[in-house]
């Protein structure tokens, strides 16, 4: 079993920089894991106004179009399935950190960008699609209300796309280090943060969109 | 090029005008200061670049006090235009600068000198209370105050370049949509408040993981000093509340710059939702403020009546109480919005609830102070002056959360008597005494006594003044936000009294700023000869030299009840073992001051439309982050061997500094 096993699983009894005591509690690994989950706390809760005002909006069409006029259930199951599966990709990077081996951790970070990639290429078209027709973000409450809550995902996503660079960088230039080793783990976190938001997206705006 | 800026945004009234010339002069007169004194790579080097959360926390203190300067200002300005311009006088200024100078006076009070002053306070103490050297996230601090003083810095541009928001601290759409308010001032707003709070949601999850984490061995959570846990509660409203904020500007700004529809009174929008979410953030706030004073009052009172608290368990439970209810009352703010009279009482309900858990604390204190020997010292006239104003407040209060009541008093001087005895009579008052209090534990000297009571005194009854008027107003008839009104009225003999009320406070805002640079002056006189302990403390920010060494604490303290050195001092627990170790410490970085300067150039950017500005800044903030949080994690270490050295001249006179 190697060190960032036991890191990861608080069997450490790493030297703690603030108080030199070797204090299992204290390491700075468990501290910025915990912090990293109060952010994305805050980012669960941004995403929580923008549903309620969805849920708010949703009928306000204004005499545009709607929901049940809008949105393809193919389109958006294909988006949830590519969205998944780099969580799935993501996951294998993690097991490959755990076992330090650097190589795979870059080619599963690479396979979980390019999914990533796919499903902000997706949601771009689809965007691109309802504003040639006349149904943008402009046309009424309800659809600035789906551009924002599903383009906010989408920003987010595109900011793991980058995060998801660098730490393809740091790690061909130093390895799995401590240092990468956690910020890969907060990286995880959220990416699978987002996958769980999108499957809220998925049955509040998509499913019950349609029925 | 410039987008909208135009030459144009450099005019102004000739009230502004003056503002702005003394704005430039002082900016001028500060620069030419630190050049003349030689002190730039100091101030670089030991402030700028600093992570150190007591440098911090001064730097807070330091912009909340600019930024009080100005909102007092703004203070002023209504009063002496609401004193003059009655029936065929016009006051001197006109009626949509008002609208400017009362949206800018509420920002400007609330989001940077509230949050700063609680934030400022929490740098300096938490740590020292929870025997720790630094905070959880170093970095991460640094940044959120920086974000903090780039916003904070918006409202000083914002006076010189172009108008301000002239739609209420608030800025309830439809109003602030581009249809009704087509100029800069809400964007001004808008970024102002965006920096701010994603820096306050920064520095919330800093505070609540050191909490968290970070205490010294043998503090469990029942064994925090009460500021540590009025500071723990206040970080979880801000970690749920700031967000609600992000998204409501995030939706405003988008109605504004993309033409989307949330807000608007056209395609659909809906403008109670954005007066709801508001306050959803909105109410938390106060408590985000109000919390820490709560805290501090818990250090104060005990210390001057040489009394252990009374109800330590409860006081804890009052505090969570008032946590988990401040997310249930944010209705009571827009009864007249026309929910059913089930959804008001339910409300109404909860409102009144919170006043339980409050008057349980205002009890602890009271029965703290029974049979203990209290000191009369400032800390605690500012606490009979808040128990005063604090309750006299918080009854008015219970009356305006009675629906059928609301309906009558809703948007009249009532209503702003009330909350301003709840800010000023309450959180101010709470402030002042806490940095009094705390003043030689970060400072190794004293505030002058006399002018704290002189200061004391005029804040008092300037406050009673200013305020108790405006209760009457209120039943008389008088709105909030008024520019003019008829003689016929018969308010004018009570706003003449209320702005000589305001004159009087600004006496003692004027000796405690004159106190404050007296006391630097004579800092040999007043010099605190008791070791780190002027006042006979409890806690452990006690048990260290004043000011603490840049490590906090050369031995890591070990903790088994609720007042540790207190414990130590009376026999009752053993004294600390001198045993030194290496200590490690965070490097000192610019980037906190490189991402707050480009979020202030982005704000700026994005208010007036200069697209090239605002995309550089915003990439350069993603490099900064990038190159930041790439690099190797590296400590200063310092040898026990130096630990000795510095604590062996633990307690030092005035001629080392």
């Amino acid at each position: 079993m190697n060190k960032f096993w036991a890191i990861h699983h608080h069997e450490t009894l790493e030297i703690h920089p603030d108080t030199s005591l070797p204090d299992p509690h204290q390491d700075t690994f468990s501290k910025t894991v915990l912090g990293f989950w109060m952010y994305l706390m805050t980012d669960t809760l941004l995403f929580t106004s923008l549903f309620t005002t969805y849920a708010v909006l949703h009928n306000s069409t204004f005499g545009g179009p709607s929901s049940r006029d809008l949105f393809s259930l193919s389109t958006s199951f294909a988006e949830t399935m590519i969205l998944l599966f780099s969580s799935v990709t993501c996951g294998f990077a993690m097991l490959s950190a755990l076992r330090s081996d650097k190589n795979k951790v870059i080619g599963w970070l690479a396979v979980s960008f390019l999914l990533g990639a796919s499903f902000i290429a997706m949601e771009l078209h689809e965007f691109a699609h309802l504003a040639q027709e006349g149904n943008s973000w402009r046309r009424s409450a309800f659809l600035s209300s789906f551009f924002t809550l599903v383009g906010t995902h989408g920003l987010h996503v595109s900011f793991g796309l980058l995060w998801m660079v660098v730490m393809m960088a740091q790690v061909f230039s130093v390895g799995v280090t401590i240092d990468t080793f956690r910020r890969l783990v907060c990286f995880s976190l959220f990416w699978h943060f987002l996958d769980l938001i999108w499957i809220f997206i998925f049955t509040f705006v998509y499913l019950m969109g349609v029925i | 090029m410039f987008g909208r800026l135009t030459l144009d945004a450099f005019k102004h009234e000739p009230s502004q005008n003056s503002a702005v010339f003394m704005m430039v002069l002082t900016g001028i007169a500060l620069i030419g200061l630190i050049s003349y004194l030689k002190r730039w790579k100091w101030l670089w080097r030991e402030w700028l670049t600093t992570v150190d959360p007591k440098r911090i926390g001064l730097m807070y203190i330091f912009v909340a006090l600019l930024n009080f300067m100005k909102g007092f200002s703004d203070a002023l300005m209504m009063r002496l235009q609401q004193a003059l311009s009655v029936g065929d006088s016009q006051g001197f200024i006109s009626a949509h600068h008002f609208q400017e100078v009362f949206s800018a006076h509420g920002t400007t009070m609330i989001f940077f000198v509230g949050m700063g002053v609680v934030f400022g306070l929490m740098n300096l103490i938490i740590p020292l209370q929870i025997g720790a050297r630094d905070v959880a996230y170093p970095f991460l601090n640094a940044v959120g105050f920086w974000l903090f003083a780039s916003g904070a810095m918006l409202t000083f541009i914002s006076l010189a370049i172009g108008k301000f928001s002239a739609a209420g601290w608030l800025s309830y759409p439809p109003l602030s949509g581009l249809e009704y308010s087509p100029s800069e001032g809400v964007d001004y707003w808008i970024w102002m408040l965006q920096i701010a709070g994603v820096g306050s949601t920064l520095s919330g999850i800093n505070f609540l993981v050191t909490i968290l984490k970070m205490r010294c061995p043998g503090m469990t959570l029942m064994k925090m000093p009460i500021f540590v846990w009025s500071g723990l509660c206040a970080m979880v409203l801000v970690i749920f509340a700031f967000p609600i904020l992000t998204a409501t500007l995030y939706m405003l700004t988008l109605d504004r710059y993309l033409d989307m529809h949330f807000f608007t009174a056209s395609g659909g929008g809906n403008p109670m939702m954005y007066v709801n979410l508001i306050w959803a953030w909105g109410h938390p706030e106060v408590y985000i403020l109000i919390l820490p004073i709560f805290g501090v009052f818990s250090e104060v009172v005990p210390t001057f009546s040489e009394k252990r608290l009374f109800g330590y368990v409860s006081m804890i439970w009052a505090l969570v109480a008032i946590t988990v209810l401040s997310f249930l009352v944010w209705l009571h703010h827009f009864f007249t919005m026309g929910a059913s009279p089930h959804v008001n009482v339910v409300f109404a309900f909860m409102t009144m609830l919170i006043a339980i858990p409050t008057g349980v604390k205002i009890f602890n204190w009271l029965f703290t102070k029974f049979q203990g020997r209290v000191h009369f010292t400032s800390p605690m006239l500012w606490f009979f002056a808040f128990v005063l104003n604090f309750t006299v407040g918080g009854m008015t209060g219970i009356l305006l959360s009675s629906p059928p009541a609301d309906f009558q008093f809703h948007n009249s001087l009532f209503l702003i008597a009330h909350f301003h005895g709840m800010v000023i009579g309450g959180m101010l008052f709470g402030f002042f005494a806490g940095f009094t209090y705390w003043f030689p534990k970060f400072t190794g000297f004293f505030l002058d006594e006399k002018l704290n009571r002189y200061a004391f005194w005029c804040w008092m009854s300037g406050f009673l003044l200013a305020f108790m008027p405006l209760y009457m107003l209120g039943f008389m008839g008088a709105t909030r936000r008024l520019d003019h009104y008829e003689a016929s009225t018969g308010w004018h003999p009570l706003f003449v009294l209320a702005g000589i009320g305001a004159l009087i406070i600004l006496c003692g805002a004027s000796i405690q700023f004159f106190g404050l640079f007296w006391s630097i002056f004579h800092r040999k006189k007043l010099w605190d000869h008791s070791g780190g302990d002027p006042w006979n403390g409890r806690t452990l920010e006690w048990s260290i030299p004043s000011p603490p060494p840049i490590y906090n604490f050369a031995i890591v303290p070990t903790v088994n009840q609720i007042d540790p050195f207190w414990a130590i001092k009376r026999g009752e627990a053993p004294p600390v073992e001198k045993k030194y170790e290496d200590i490690h410490l965070p490097k000192n970085t610019p980037f906190g001051l490189y991402i707050g300067v480009l979020t202030m150039f982005f704000g700026f950017a994005m208010t007036w439309y200069i697209w090239w500005l605002a995309i550089i800044s915003f990439v350069s903030i993603i490099v900064c982050l990038i190159i930041r949080l790439s690099e190797k994690n590296e400590h200063d270490i310092i040898p026990a061997e130096k630990v000795k050295e510095m604590e062996a001249e633990h307690v030092r006179g005035p001629e080392a500094v």
